[in-house]
């Protein structure tokens, strides 16, 4: 039967409740139970195979094994243990919560998320794989941050569950870098492989880390001192949730990862110091604290942290039963603390008030009750015949074991003995001070009301329990804790002689702890005056101080970062750049590849001057706009010169072209905008910018030589040479764009139209005149336009469509082709709109230009299609020889078609751009669209 | 003659780049179009600078390579259109923000 079923009923079982909002909480705690219980069924059922030390049950389903990542499940004594813990106390929970939210209309909610919670805690225990506990782990810190802060109307309880999720959240997080180290060392990432590894792992360079970030995990979440501070604070949360949470699963899911994890970590010095002294320290705080406090709940919750430091102090002990005390404890505190919690819930319902000055003498209106919590806070001192009182005869024998180092054979037992003291102190004072110590004082509600008996049943079965424990320890012990324990150091262990607990030294400690804490006790006045006396150290605003600056540093830098301003966002990338590419450029050993040089001609060199000098010329004139404009129309030419210089005459052909129109746009731009740039920017900046420039000027430089000088290895071996036989065309270049890489020249024709289509859009509603007219006024000034250009115009059109259509047709053989005829078409029209005016031209062309667009499309497509009717791929081209009068034989071919698409493409957007910029410099202001 | 290319694109970039940290639009353009015409320069001379022989079967014995040829004549186009693009959304957004400012505020100075 697979183990996932124990996960997936509550998972699952969590939507009842969610569908039934609203409805009385006897009902939605009923529906809850049903897969509560069959999970607690299914776990009961392998209990006489754990017992029996069955081996472990490893069921696994992979899913990511590249990553270590397999979904995979794991029984053995240690996870049962936790799971029947985790199910069974969870039903009593739900059975405690149908009483106590009685009443209340919003209790589905807890009740979805206590079943998700069961879900994700059972997760944690019952996980093979490292990966995937940690999934869950975090998953407990999410849902606990829901139960705290379940009372969203109330800020305590919102900033109590903050603060939880900020600290286990953040220990989550180191959890992760633990483990994922772990993992490495170890191998892998499943259990069975993790365990196996603890030599391995002790002795890797990296341990120290690990173990710091592991334990730094499983402190937080188990609230060891210094990380204790969520717990108290996450009693705002209602009581079913203090009592679960907190009491008997979450926070000891911590003190199971490192039993977990013992053999693989455990058994180190650094493993004994951090955790018994940790441990330590967080006993003798909580036990100290729990003692003073007057909030009920806040009693319980110090009790709570300083019970956690007892059992994590057994797991650091080493001594050779400490981790089998250790469990025992941890049932036993599941056992007694969860009925206190559910004991103060009741209380606090029936009177207002947690506060045990108020709340006193409530033997009268709540005998049972009393009882029953007798019985409890009997274990939590430890009184004869309870189980509190083993498992602390059996930490006290344990801390007598202790050999090594020196301190701790003293300092240990001493430390425990006093710990122990102030814990017998806090059980007598919840007991005696809310049901005994004279008369009640205030309270809110009055007369308080007990539960009625029935709402007494979890506390009843749950203080039943601890009896059983405390009369046949036996018993108890060899069907849970010892499975767990050998499940826990892996390898068989005897069982544990509860007879050797009668040693006399014990028993002195025993019975001084019990003494001296009932005196403590009955000194309480003029201790607890002493308390009020000295200075109130308040962990809680050190928090907030922390998280505090914590949230402005990063404001701060966020603020540095990102404050808005393009020109700094530029900045950043450019230097990530810088850094990165010059990173690797500074590590090229060559910058001369051995290629033999081109030699230099007078020519040439002047070119590239003049090319560089009006380069630098835009930038030295760059505030005077105009004439920087015409210095990179210079810049442009040039550049069609380079390309005609270096054997690319259709290169140089579209270069000239588009020279042209972007001039003419940028032109029509420059009219709207102001004609100089102010001298906006600090020397400072200037120098900064300037070095930016001029490091990445000198790395393009750079590589750019270095690639130079280098030998070419090309693919172009293959064009040349099926550019007759397969393209049918001698114009290699064109054959390319039509043929060879017809596909991508498709997709760049539609980006062109994209982009017009992209500007007729920007420039449809645009209206320029109105509102940038009085930023310049005398500007706009109506001109004639010039005769002679008119005239000549005119006379240019015929000649630059035939030539246009010349260049078209013999694009594929010689330079030419769609795009530069259609270039040539666009720049032939321009001069038309430039020469006559928009209006003048508007009236004498057709100008359906977005239809143009689409068709140049829509024939390249088509032609792409055509191919298919004859069985050959997207595409494929034929040609053949047509020879017709006065012009002689060319070659034809489907490309042409395709390029036929390509030139109405380019002509219709290249037109669109230009025309619509044009409109919004018309005096008579945008008139009807234009395209 | 490698190493003029190189230098010539290497000044183009450096006044492309310069030009782009600029706080106006219409500098920005300028120095967008510096910037692409080195990169299509570069792109062009990965193909290696070879004189006098264009990429056309039959025409001289070794020819330049028309590959990269092919794949910049397109750029320079599809340049072109956002060139055109830029444009007008500068235009827009000075109209717009009623300034010509890359962030649209604050004209009279550069943020730091």
């Amino acid at each position: 039967m697979p183990l996932a079923l124990i996960i997936l009923l509550p998972l699952t079982g969590a939507c009842l409740p969610a569908l039934m909002q609203g409805r009385s909480s006897r009902l939605l705690a009923s529906v809850s139970a049903i897969p509560a219980l069959l999970s607690l069924l299914l776990l009961l059922s392998w209990l006489p195979h754990v017992m029996h030390g069955g081996e472990a049950i490893v069921q696994q389903l992979t899913w990511l094994p590249s990553l270590g990542l397999n979904v995979a499940f794991r029984l053995d004594g240690l996870g049962l243990l936790f799971a029947l813990l985790i199910t069974g106390i969870g039903c009593l929970i739900l059975l405690y919560a149908r009483y106590y939210f009685e009443g209340n209309d919003a209790s589905a909610r807890f009740f979805t998320l206590i079943l998700l919670f069961m879900s994700v805690m059972l997760g944690i225990v019952l996980s093979e794989n490292l990966l995937f506990l940690l999934v869950f782990w975090e998953l407990t810190s999410l849902i606990s941050f829901l139960l705290i802060g379940f009372n969203t109307d109330r800020q305590a309880a919102r900033l109590g569950a903050r603060m939880s999720l900020v600290i286990t959240g953040g220990g989550g997080l180191a959890l992760l870098g633990g483990l994922v180290l772990l993992g490495q060392a170890a191998g892998g990432y499943d259990l069975s492989t993790v365990l196996a590894a603890g030599d391995r792992i002790r002795s890797h360079e990296h341990y120290g880390l690990m173990l710091n970030l592991i334990l730094l995990g499983a402190f937080t979440k188990s609230a060891q001192f210094p990380f204790h501070l969520w717990l108290p604070h996450a009693m705002t949360a209602p009581t079913p949730v203090s009592a679960y949470l907190h009491s008997a699963t979450m926070v000891k899911a911590g003190l199971f990862l490192l039993a977990r994890l013992h053999p693989a970590l455990g058994d180190t010095p650094e493993w004994f110091h951090l955790v018994t002294l940790t441990g330590m320290l967080t006993l003798m705080v909580g036990a100290f604290v729990a003692m003073f406090m007057h909030d009920m709940k806040g009693l319980l919750a110090y009790s709570t942290v300083s019970h956690l430091g007892l059992i994590m102090l057994l797991i650091g002990l080493g001594t050779p039963m400490a981790l089998a005390a250790a469990l025992f404890h941890l049932v036993c505190h599941a056992l007694f603390k969860a009925p206190l919690f559910m004991m103060a819930g009741y209380v606090d319902r029936a009177t207002g008030t947690r506060d045990m000055r108020q709340i006193n003498g409530m033997w009268r209106f709540m005998p049972a009750m009393m009882v029953l919590t007798g019985i409890s806070a009997a274990a939590m001192a430890g009184l004869p015949l309870m189980s509190g009182y083993l498992s602390k005869k059996m930490l006290f024998t344990e801390s007598l074991l202790v050999t090594a180092p020196d301190w701790a054979v003293v300092v240990i037992p001493a430390w425990v003995t006093l710990a122990a003291l102030f814990s017998v102190a806090y059980s007598i004072r919840i007991f005696h001070n809310v049901f005994f110590n004279g008369r009640p004082i205030n309270l809110p509600i009055w007369p308080p009301k007990g539960p009625r008996p029935a709402a007494l049943s979890p506390i009843a079965l749950l203080a039943l329990a601890t009896l059983l424990v405390g009369l046949m320890p036996e018993h108890v012990y060899s069907a849970l804790v010892q499975p767990a324990f050998a499940a826990a150091r892996q390898t068989l262990v005897d069982p544990y002689d509860f007879s050797t607990l009668g040693g006399s030294v014990p028993m002195i400690m025993s019975l001084a702890a019990l003494a001296g804490g009932a005196l403590f006790y009955a000194m309480r006045d003029p201790l607890f005056r002493l308390h009020a006396s000295l200075p109130e150290v308040d962990a809680k605003e050190i928090f907030d101080w922390i998280m505090r600056s914590a949230i402005a540093l990063s404001q701060r830098r966020v603020f540095q970062l990102e404050n808005g301003s393009l020109q700094r966002y530029l900045v950043f990338i450019m230097v990530t750049v810088l850094v990165l590419v010059g990173l690797e450029l500074l590590a090229v050993d060559r910058w001369d590849g051995g290629v033999a040089l081109a030699p230099l001609d007078p020519l040439t060199v002047l070119a590239a001057i003049l090319l560089c000098l009006a380069a630098l010329g835009v930038v030295v004139f760059h505030h005077y706009r105009l004439p920087a404009l015409l210095l990179l129309g210079v810049t442009g030419l040039f550049v069609t010169v380079t390309f005609a210089r270096f054997s690319a005459p259709d290169l140089a052909l579209t270069q000239l072209m588009v020279e042209v129109m972007a001039v003419v746009i940028m032109m029509l731009a420059l009219s709207f905008l102001p004609q100089t740039s102010p001298q906006g920017s600090t020397s400072f900046r200037m120098g900064r910018d300037l070095a930016i420039a001029v490091l990445m000027g000198i790395g393009v430089t750079a590589f750019s030589f270095a690639i130079l000088t280098r030998p070419q290895e090309t693919i172009s071996g293959f064009f040349l040479a099926n550019s007759v036989p397969g393209g049918g065309g001698t114009n290699v270049v064109n054959v390319i764009l039509v043929d060879f890489r017809g596909f991508d020249t498709l997709g760049e024709i539609t980006v062109l139209g994209i982009a017009a289509l992209a500007v007729f859009a920007f420039t449809r509603d645009l209206h320029l005149k109105e509102r940038v007219v009085d930023t310049h006024p005398g500007h706009w000034v109506a001109e004639p336009h010039p005769i002679m250009l008119s005239t000549v115009a005119r006379l240019v059109l015929p000649i630059a469509l035939l030539v246009s259509a010349y260049i078209f047709l013999r694009g594929h053989n010689l330079p030419g082709g769609g795009f530069i005829a259609g270039l040539i078409t666009a720049v032939a029209l321009t001069l038309q709109y430039m020469a006559g005016g928009l209006v003048w031209a508007q009236e004498r062309m057709l100008s359906p230009f977005r239809p143009l667009i689409g068709a140049g499309i829509l024939i390249a497509v088509l032609t792409g299609l055509g191919s298919w009717l004859f069985g050959y791929p997207f595409l494929t081209s034929a040609h053949g020889h047509v020879s017709l009068p006065l012009i002689g034989e060319f070659e034809l071919a489907t490309a042409m078609l395709f390029d036929l698409g390509v030139y109405a493409t380019v002509v219709g957007s290249t037109l669109l751009i230009l025309a619509n910029l044009g409109k919004l410099m018309t005096v008579a202001g945008p008139g009807k669209e234009i395209g | 003659m490698e190493l003029l290319y190189a230098i010539t694109l290497g000044v183009l970039t450096t006044c492309g780049v310069y030009l782009l940290l600029r706080a106006r639009t219409f500098t920005v353009i300028l120095g967008l179009t510096l910037l692409s015409h080195a990169v299509n320069l570069y792109l062009f001379a990965s193909g290696r600078l070879v004189a006098g022989a264009p990429a056309i079967v039959g025409l001289t014995e070794r020819s330049a390579d028309p590959l990269p040829q092919a794949l910049v004549l397109t750029a320079i186009v599809i340049g072109f259109a956002m060139t055109a693009f830029v444009v007008v959304l500068a235009l827009k957004a000075a109209v717009e923000l009623r300034n010509d400012h890359v962030d649209g505020e604050n004209p009279d100075e550069d943020r730091a």
